[in-house]
């Protein structure tokens, strides 16, 4: 027995002391974020109360704090914090919806069927080389100043690099995965449903996270153009009265948003791709 | 070989190829032809393995015979028909890997019965079977990626058998088995073989394993394809793989089939050595 305790001693300590190691790793990198967040916020406010740079232009953090604080506890002048946030995330929302679900059908049946590829690859081309986001004032002037607006720009930002994705996904399928299930009996259809789309969801997904962005980007930008409500006129209006604060302020809401949401999307991620082997780089 | 006329009553083939040849356009805009006017015929019933070198074009004889592919000219036929798309009586055994990596294993067991349509009770309740013939009813809920290479040939097996092929065509199925698995899925397919009456086209590189398994043995040329040599194994069934090995009549065999097949092996070596000069 003593011999046996003398080989696994070591053994087990080499785990510990390897697990104590990736902690201390990981407790390293958070604290250097932080303090990297925390040096960056200082710096900004020291120079911005010793006058190396405009307080008036760049403002402070402690009165960007303020100014969220504020909005929290008294709204904002076109009503309560929450409410522009849902504004901003609904238009958000819908037109991400409605350009993933556009880009996803148009792409995965150009990828399947060659005809409609090469009938419609040169247009998506052209409209895929046109600035988009000039659209927004567009849109406001067909749309007017509601969501439908933002929501159709967040739609045109969204669709086409989703529809790119699903179709270089659906075009790049395994051809022994489709031969396969062809042998097996299955159908174009089902040979499309049940291997090209599942094939292609990694291929979309990817797309998804980037175009979520776009989705928001649109629908900021649609409100900061002309809006009765929402983050993106929160912007517009700290900007016309020169409230620098306001602004960082809006855009740091925004952010902790975006953030949430992308969190979102990486946790249903992970729930649809159990089937795919994790990355190396996970450190399981 | 004997020809059998396909119009005679009972005599018709399970499978014929006649000229048939296959060229591929490459990336470069030249034919490659990989199969060139290959004559083969395959009994209703009869087990035939097909040897070559590598490259040869035994892979896509079989693709010919599935109907994933068109011959460029001759002719593909299956009991009788001509091949034209998908025939739901064959059964193929990829070379490469072909379970689908998103279904677990009993769904990609399940897979071609639901294709086809059968109730999903019935296809899990067949496809639960199958596993458990392959070994496998451990693992029903495991995804692909979390089995082993060999594991995942076994799905692939039982996904094909799970359909009763009439016609099974085997693409170097137990090239990625340890030894000890590989003797006794062959016994079991053997038995399988037996039971059905199915027609088999094996290819493999072992010859221990073509002359084991098979009624008769195809030589194939150096590529583009054709056959060389057929060789009838006149060893007696019930056969056990392990045990039919031992006979003179197998080592005989072997001597014969591997100076027939070394030859080719010898010029497409030749040819890669010369082609990387
Ligand atoms: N889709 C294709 N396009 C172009 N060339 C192809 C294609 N498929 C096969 N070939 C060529 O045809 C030849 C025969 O290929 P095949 O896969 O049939 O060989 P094989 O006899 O099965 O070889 P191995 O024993 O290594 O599996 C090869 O030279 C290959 O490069
Ligand atoms: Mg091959």
């Amino acid at each position: 027995m003593p011999l046996e305790t003398a080989v696994a001693a070591p053994a087990a300590s080499r785990t510990e002391v390897r697990e104590r190691a990736a902690r201390n790793r990981k407790v390293g990198v958070y604290g250097a974020r932080a303090a990297v967040l925390a040096g960056f916020l200082g710096l900004w406010e020291v120079c911005s109360r010793t006058g190396v740079i405009d307080p008036f232009n760049f403002s402070q953090p402690s009165r960007i704090w303020d100014q969220i604080r504020q909005w929290v506890t008294h709204g904002t002048a076109q009503g309560s914090l929450g409410e522009q946030i849902g504004y901003t995330l609904y238009e958000a929302l819908t037109g991400w919806v409605l350009g993933v679900v556009g880009g996803v059908l148009l792409g995965i049946a150009l990828g399947r069927v060659r005809f409609l590829a090469d009938v419609f690859g040169p247009y998506i081309k052209v409209l895929n080389a046109i600035p988009r986001i000039v659209l927004a004032p567009i849109f406001l002037i067909w749309f007017g100043l509601g969501p439908a607006s933002k929501v159709a720009s967040a739609v045109v930002l969204v669709f086409f690099p989703v529809f790119f994705n699903a179709f270089q996904g659906a075009r790049e399928v395994d051809r022994n995965l489709v031969a396969n299930a062809r042998i097996l009996g299955a159908s174009n259809r089902k040979v499309t449903l049940q291997v090209v789309v599942p094939a292609a969801t990694t291929w979309i997904f990817t797309s998804l996270h980037v175009s979520f962005g776009f989705a928001l980007i649109g629908a900021i930008v649609g409100e900061y153009i002309g809006a009765t409500k929402g983050l993106g006129l929160m912007v517009a209006a700290a900007q016309g009265t020169f409230n620098a604060a306001g602004v960082y302020a809006a855009m740091t809401i925004l952010a902790v948003v975006a953030l949430f949401t992308e969190g979102l999307l990486t946790f249903a991620e992970k729930r649809l791709f159990r089937w795919k082997p994790a990355d190396a780089g996970d450190g399981r | 070989m004997v020809h059998v006329d396909p119009h005679e009553a009972g005599a018709v083939p399970a499978i014929e190829l006649t000229g048939a040849t296959k060229r591929f356009r490459t990336p470069s805009g030249t034919l490659h032809t990989a199969v060139r006017e290959l004559d083969l015929t395959v009994a209703p019933g009869e087990f035939v393995a097909v040897v070559g070198p590598t490259g040869c074009g035994k892979s896509t004889t079989l693709t010919l015979v599935s109907g994933l592919e068109e011959p460029t000219e001759g002719e593909v036929r299956v009991y009788g028909e001509p091949v034209s798309g998908i025939n739901g009586h064959v059964g193929f055994v990829f070379q490469q890997d072909a379970v689908f990596p998103w279904r677990t294993v009993l769904s990609n067991v399940m897979a071609g019965p639901r294709f086809r349509g059968v109730p999903a009770d019935e296809a899990r309740e067949r496809a639960r079977d199958w596993l458990s013939r392959v070994g496998l009813s451990a693992f029903e809920d495991r995804y692909p990626h979390q089995l082993s290479g060999g594991m995942r040939k076994r799905v692939a097996l039982a996904q094909t058998f799970v359909n009763d092929p009439r016609i099974l065509l085997m693409d170097e199925p137990f090239s990625a088995l340890d030894v000890q698995t590989r003797a006794l899925m062959s016994d079991q397919l053997l038995e399988l073989w037996a039971g059905t009456g199915s027609s088999v086209v094996f290819v493999t590189h072992d010859l221990d394993e073509a002359i084991a398994l098979a009624d008769r043995v195809v030589v194939m040329t150096a590529g583009p394809a054709t056959v060389k040599e057929v060789f009838t194994v006149d060893l007696p069934r019930p056969r056990s793989v392990e045990a039919v090995r031992l006979q003179p009549r197998f080592v005989e065999l072997y001597r014969e089939i591997w100076a027939s097949l070394g030859e080719e092996v010898r010029i497409t070596r030749e040819r890669g050595a010369g082609r990387a000069a």
